[in-house]
């Protein structure tokens, strides 16, 4: 049973990294762009949550909804003046410009925030849970965070395959040059696409700051998970991130319940050990 | 209504075409012929805004649309059928075909049943990826996407390579209903034959120039070749 009870949680914190890794998977499936900023700009969403709720007294839930547009708009401006700028035959020039970005928003969040570990604040909700009988228990904000994975993976495939800018999306990343003689206007389309995935990156900075502590510097660090779970399902593919952030879940979870010091150390060996044995990942999606 | 002046266009540094000068009237039809690397392909992405040209140089309806890109190209209603058909992947036949009408979704004759009643094949298996197609049946989708944007004029990258002869039948078969509504072709062909035969008018390109052009069937086997080849 007690088992049993690790699997769960490895389970439920897989959500946590499929929602950080989600946003990484959307942006490099449409435009091939590896963004090192990624989990400096999670971090930056969470900061926007905890000053909604410091500054105008919101609830986290309602406070998240409220920074959702603005990190859609930051995301938007973000690709659309400077990361299109980027993109080309070279994939360097990209990395450069993520990693400085990366360095920027941490300092900028140390001058503002300081360096001071923060949290948001649910009450008694954070430590609530479910009893399922027989010592098990599960916790309603590790549930929540799988239940908001898999809507915010459930809803990117419906937008991609359901819509005409899911069309527009795919046909981007298939063909750039045919998708322009569309009438697709790629530098908006990538936008959009970078929008969406601050959209997820606020979710995931919502739980983020619920579920630990967080600092201005902790970005790299989820974003070495995030990396690890779009690897692992496969590039492009949305379902197999979310397999893959379960994954990484299970391992370490698994890991610390060997032994508390193998935790973060289970999950690198587990995306090894996916890479070796499949090293174009779980469901890799594009063909080339 | 569509012409070129003087047009020229570059890679990089090295030039592709020397001074193009062409004209496509409403409802004409046109072939392209030439040998490879004459400047065929070239002279359709300088047009179609894959390649810059000097804004003068490329016009539509009198105004100067050569500096302009390919979104804002296929707006005013030049559509492209590419070299290789190039269809997206990972989109099925249909939504193929729902892509052509992305960038211009106007009122028109094209819409999906009419270009399931010209290309019946396409209909039956509109819910396959579209590489699972034969290549006959893909050239048809590329044509059916870029009939989907109701365009004014067509632009056809060399749609029977690599096809059988009785599929490129079947597919210049589609031409005239094409042409019905007023609908202007230009056509880049390597093949002479079938170029001749539906094109009012033929230009032949060499090396980035124009070597020749007129009715065909006021051109001499020997004018052709002369122009084709250069001796």
């Amino acid at each position: 049973m007690l088992w049993l009870g690790t699997i769960i949680e490895g389970v439920l914190l897989g959500g946590l990294y499929a929602l950080f890794a989600a946003g990484l998977s959307l942006v490099f499936g449409i435009m091939r762009l590896v963004n090192l900023a990624h989990g400096d700009l999670i971090v930056l969403a969470a900061f926007a949550i905890l000053s909604l709720t410091t500054w105008l007294g919101f609830d986290p839930f309602l406070a998240a909804l409220l920074a959702m547009p603005v990190m859609f708009a930051a995301g938007f401006v973000l690709q659309y003046v400077l990361l299109n700028r980027t993109l080309g035959r070279d994939l360097l020039p990209p990395l450069l410009v993520t990693f400085g970005l990366s360095i920027v928003i941490q300092n900028g969040l140390l001058e503002v925030f300081t360096a001071d570990s923060r949290r948001l604040r649910l009450g008694a909700m954070e430590t609530a849970s479910i009893d399922l009988g027989g010592n098990l228990a599960i916790g309603v904000i590790p549930l929540l965070t799988l239940g908001s994975a898999l809507a915010v993976i459930l809803l990117l495939n419906l937008l991609f395959y359901r819509t005409a800018l899911g069309r527009a999306f795919r046909a981007t990343s298939d063909d750039l040059e045919i998708a322009q003689l569309m009438g697709i206007d790629h530098h908006r389309i990538y936008a959009i696409a970078m929008g969406i995935a601050m959209l997820v990156a606020t979710i995931a900075a919502l739980y983020l700051g619920i579920r630990a502590n967080f600092d201005p510097t902790i970005g790299p660090a989820r974003l070495i998970y995030a990396f690890e779970a779009v690897i692992i399902g496969g590039l492009g593919s949305l379902w197999g991130t979310l397999a893959g952030g379960v994954i990484i879940g299970l391992a370490q979870t698994v890991g610390a319940k060997i032994n508390p010091e193998w935790q973060i150390l289970a999950g690198h060996i587990a995306f090894l050990a996916v890479v070796v044995l499949r090293p174009r990942g779980l469901f890799p999606r594009a063909l080339d | 209504m569509l012409e070129t002046r003087g047009l020229t266009a570059y890679y990089g540094d090295f030039q592709v075409l020397y001074g193009i000068d062409t004209t496509i009237a409403p409802g004409e039809t046109i072939a392209i012929i030439g040998a490879n690397g004459a400047g065929k392909s070239s002279y359709l992405k300088a047009i179609t805004g894959l390649i810059r040209a000097e804004p003068a140089s490329v016009r539509f309806e009198d105004r100067p649309i050569g500096a302009l890109g390919a979104a804002n190209i296929l707006k005013l209603g030049i559509a492209m059928v590419p070299e290789g058909r190039r269809l997206f992947s990972s989109l099925t036949v249909e939504e193929n075909l729902l892509i052509g009408r992305y960038g211009r979704d106007t009122d028109g004759i094209w819409s999906l049943d009419a270009i399931y009643a010209l290309f019946p094949a396409l209909k039956q298996r509109r819910t396959v990826p579209s590489h699972s197609l034969s290549g006959g049946e893909q050239q048809m989708a590329a044509i059916g996407r870029a009939l989907m944007s109701n365009p004014r004029v067509l632009l056809c990258d060399e749609i029977s390579l690599g096809l059988a002869p009785i599929v490129i039948r079947d597919i210049y078969d589609a031409m005239p209903r094409i042409k019905q509504n007023g609908t202007s072709i230009v056509l880049v062909e390597q093949d002479i034959v079938q170029a001749m035969k539906v094109a009012d008018r033929v230009y032949c390109f060499q090396e980035g120039r124009v070597s020749l052009s007129g009715r065909p069937a006021e051109l001499t086997k020997d004018q052709i070749h002369l122009a084709y080849f250069g001796r």
